[in-house]
């Protein structure tokens, strides 16, 4: 039977204003998590947060599982004030992630704000992957470094404050153009999300895309956490969290 | 250990404990998380004639100690549901309700008689959606049309009928005594309150169908207060459901009237939940000396 997981918090850092980075220990976790997978994090008291909040997971490694999340709301904002030594109820890894294609040589990655943190396991997977990381403004940049390590990482800010300035898609129409990819991961605001779906199939590219959406159950019973897909009848809205949170681009409408 | 068996409508369950149309889809997910075997009962994801695609999302809102909800009926129609999904659940001991939305009296019969023919262990006639016009709650607001899809209904089914009454009326226990009037053989109560939640930044409702259904602790009282009304007016079986998120809350509902319990809401927080109400009645029924759990119900001693 699967479980919920009671873990300890083993590290826990705001790498830039309401961004938390965090790890906790869960060896069962660690094992099974692959990349594009989320948690679904209990968030105290029901009748502040009934719901639990669904967070990706950003690394998962020996028995550690890392996730990084924005405070934005009542239940991110419970979550921010945990602390070293603290637990977390976490039901996980859930939904389908990332496929890794060995027919894909040339993978690019392209990531925008809190999107690029679901992509961090992934480009470890992949053999030399060109990364694309867009933020709003230079004080947004996060995991920079990181990236840098595991392939050419190319940072864009809208407001051109750091890096290339103007948006991560305006790098990837080029090397699409250039012939420099053969499949593109994603993940994203909608707009960036759009873009990349049209980009991508503009040119004949494979493209995977994480989607994100307000979330009831988590495994996939209660239906309300759909996205319109290019299916018909029952399957015309499929689960983000079960069938997802990946989709190939081509199963999805990105309508709603 | 009290014994746990009920008697609902002439259907034993093996505890007093179902899970509640629309939180539990058919069963697979949650299976995964505890054995189904230890319900009662299951309410299946709610059947319509034909698949329904359901609404855009958003669907769900979180709001203090509840959620709001416009799925939309979101099923694979009712001939798909006893192909693909009924041989699943009824390789459990739990006993099979399917939870059926129409948007005439005809589409009810239909399925009503239809899932006679099939496996299931009894039919929960939802006349109370707020998400959709084929939810039927335009049934479940009015008395005469209570009573008379009750009657109908009630000639196709051959199986036991418990009718789902909706809280969004001004008097429950006239609703409750229509649908005996019907045939009833048990009712359930209560499903979601209709609401509304507004982001003040965009200024629009977080739900694309703007409104829907509100559940989970905070309509609790609400739903504990109807029981207690409608159990003192009738004389049905009652299941009693709103916001149960623990067995206190589950005795809660017993003792004002219910003589079983759906869990619904609660899952999402704590999947396994179901499983830890029915051992908490036991608890509960063993610490009051009873012998079976079927003694709490009704037993609220009011002022």
């Amino acid at each position: 039977m699967k479980t919920t997981h009671i873990c300890e918090i083993v590290s826990f850092d705001e790498i830039a204003q309401d961004i938390f980075d965090v790890t906790v220990k869960c060896e069962a976790m660690a094992k099974e998590a692959k990349p594009g997978q989320f948690l679904h994090i209990d968030c105290g008291d029901a009748a502040d947060n009934l719901l639990r909040r669904p967070i990706s997971i950003c690394d998962a490694y020996e028995d550690k599982v890392r996730f990084i999340f924005e405070k934005k709301g009542s239940g991110t904002d419970y979550l921010s004030k945990k602390k070293v030594g603290d637990t977390l109820d976490i039901l996980g890894p859930l939904g389908n992630g990332f496929s890794v294609l060995p027919e894909s040589k040339k993978p690019v990655i392209i990531g925008g704000g809190i999107g690029v943190f679901p992509l961090y396991m992934l480009s470890k997977k992949l053999d030399n992957p060109t990364i694309l990381l867009g933020f709003r403004n230079k004080s947004r940049v996060c995991m920079e470094e990181e990236f840098s390590k595991i392939g050419q990482t190319t940072v864009a800010t809208d407001d051109g404050s750091y890096g290339y300035d103007g948006y991560a898609v305006n790098i990837l129409e080029k090397m699409l153009k250039n012939g420099e990819c053969d499949i593109v991961y994603s993940c994203g605001p909608m707009p960036m999300l759009r873009a990349v779906k049209t980009m991508a199939e503009s040119h004949g590219v494979k493209c995977q895309l994480s989607l994100e959406q307000r979330m009831g159950c988590g495994i996939g019973a209660c239906l309300v956490c759909t996205c319109e897909t290019t299916s018909t009848g029952t399957h015309k809205h499929k689960r983000v969290c079960k069938n997802g949170p990946v989709f190939w681009s081509s199963e999805v409408t990105l309508n709603g | 250990m009290a014994d746990m068996k009920v008697n609902i409508a002439g259907v034993e369950w093996n505890n007093p404990v179902c899970v509640a149309s629309g939180t539990f889809g058919f069963g697979r997910e949650y299976g995964e998380y505890f054995d189904l075997n230890e319900l009662g009962a299951i309410s299946v994801k709610g059947l319509t004639l034909k698949e329904r695609e359901g609404n855009k999302a958003p669907r769900i809102a979180q709001t203090s100690g509840g959620i709001l909800n416009s799925v939309g009926l979101q099923n694979p129609g009712v001939e798909n549901f006893i192909k693909f999904e009924l041989p699943e659940l009824k390789k459990y001991s739990a006993k099979i309700i399917a939870n059926i939305a129409g948007s005439t009296i005809e589409d009810y019969c239909q399925m009503a008689e239809i899932l006679s023919d099939s496996d299931v262990d009894m039919l929960e006639m939802n006349i109370s959606c707020p998400n959709v016009k084929e939810g039927g709650v335009a049934f479940g607001t009015d008395e005469g049309m209570v009573e008379k899809i009750t009657g109908e209904v009630r000639k196709k089914a051959k199986k036991p009928l418990i009718v789902k009454l909706s809280p969004n009326v001004t008097d429950i226990v006239k609703m409750a005594k229509a649908a005996q009037r019907g045939g009833a053989d048990a009712l359930s109560l209560i499903n979601t309150l209709l609401g509304m939640k507004i982001d003040i930044n965009t200024k629009r409702p977080v739900l694309n169908n703007n409104v829907g259904g509100l559940s989970g602790p905070c309509v609790m009282p609400v739903a504990v207060r109807m029981v207690w009304q409608v159990a003192n007016a009738v004389d049905l079986p009652i299941i009693g459901m709103g916001g149960i998120m623990s067995a206190d809350d589950a005795a809660e509902f017993m003792l004002a009237g219910a003589d079983a319990v759906m869990v619904g809401t609660g899952l999402f927080k704590n999947p396994t939940l179901p499983t830890l109400v029915s051992k908490g009645l036991c608890e509960y029924a063993d610490k009051n000396g009873y012998a079976s759990v079927t003694e709490i119900t009704g037993k609220v001693v009011p002022n």
